[in-house]
């Protein structure tokens, strides 16, 4: 009952597809679109780091610590707009941000 | 030998219950809650791959910055959460579809693969066995990667920059202090000398103009 790559590669790819799905089933709700975010990158993370340690190639952690830093810009970022956008409308819902649309 | 597997499937489980959760929570605090539960135990993975160092960042940045910058920001608005969750059971059939497939599809990639008998020979920075994984990870994070991390860096600068920016408003009705004219300030600006005459005292004309 061994614990391979295999294993963690399945692990990531629900992580991934749930934050897929709280993309879709979250259609107004920016907050929970932003974590959906968080939630695939940490997928892709985990799947980074598996293959570096089973690999036994060091570089895997270093892109892993990479997209860390990425997703923290990304978050602090969007949650920025996210609050202009709530001083401007007083919602957030995500349904009413095509205003610029021609 | 029990006890590794049987910690990763304790992790893997709970990582992607909170997951669940994650979406389908009605209240977004209790989302941030339960992202924060999938992160420490997507750490508590790493620990079990032997990435310790990326385990202890991952509950550093995320729970220590990311989540709680979500929980300001849930806090600060001023939002009624029950209208954003309207449509959620419509677009539930054609998400699960979807998402099924495409786990689907993810798990059929997963669960049959062969490493290339070639790969082994083109990497680029084994893992050393000899020094600790925090060790291993600066010896090439600051020699071979070295301009990657000070790009990386730079984006956290400009997030940073970029969020102040953004967030940033002024205020008409906060005075501030502005050094210039402070120092510009003369006497005749701050007083006026008056020539009061005997035995009338300070006129009404006189007290107007003082105000001003």
């Amino acid at each position: 009952m061994t614990i391979g790559l295999g294993h963690y590669l399945a692990v990531a790819a629900m992580l991934f597809t749930l934050g897929i799905l709280g993309i879709f089933l979250n259609r107004k709700n920016i907050i929970v679109i932003l974590m959906s975010v968080e939630l695939i990158l940490l997928a892709v993370n985990i799947n980074l780091v598996a293959f570096s340690t089973f690999l036994g190639d060091i570089v895997g952690q270093v892109f892993a610590l990479l997209v860390l830093t990425v997703a923290a810009a990304e978050a602090a970022i969007g949650l920025a707009v996210l609050v202009v956008y709530f001083r401007n409308r007083g919602s957030i819902a995500v349904e009413d941000v095509n205003l610029m649309k021609g | 030998m029990i006890l590794p597997a049987l910690f990763f499937y304790l992790f893997a489980a709970v990582c992607v219950a909170s997951a669940v959760m994650v979406i389908v929570s009605k209240n977004p605090v209790h989302s941030v809650l339960y992202l924060i539960l999938a992160f420490v135990n997507a750490s508590g993975l790493f620990v079990l791959m032997g990435a310790e160092f990326l385990a202890m960042i991952l509950v550093v940045v995320y729970v220590g910055a990311v989540a709680v910058l979500f929980l300001f920001v849930i806090m600060m608005l001023d939002v009624d959460f029950t209208e954003l969750r309207e449509g959620f059971l419509q677009y539930m059939p054609i998400g699960l579809v979807i998402g099924g497939i495409f786990l689907f599809e993810l798990l059929l990639t997963v669960s049959y693969w062969i490493i290339n008998p070639t790969t082994p020979k083109s990497i680029t920075a084994a893992i050393p066995t000899n020094v600790t994984n925090t060790e291993a990870l600066g010896l090439v994070l600051y020699t071979k990667y070295v301009h990657y991390f000070q790009l990386s860096g730079m984006i956290l600068l400009v997030a940073m920059i970029g969020a102040i920016v953004l967030t940033l408003r002024h205020k008409a009705s906060v005075k501030r202090q502005d050094i210039n004219v402070q120092n510009a300030r003369t006497p005749e600006m701050a007083m006026a000398v008056r020539k009061v005459a005997v035995g009338q005292g300070l006129q009404d004309s006189d007290a107007a103009e003082w105000v001003k």
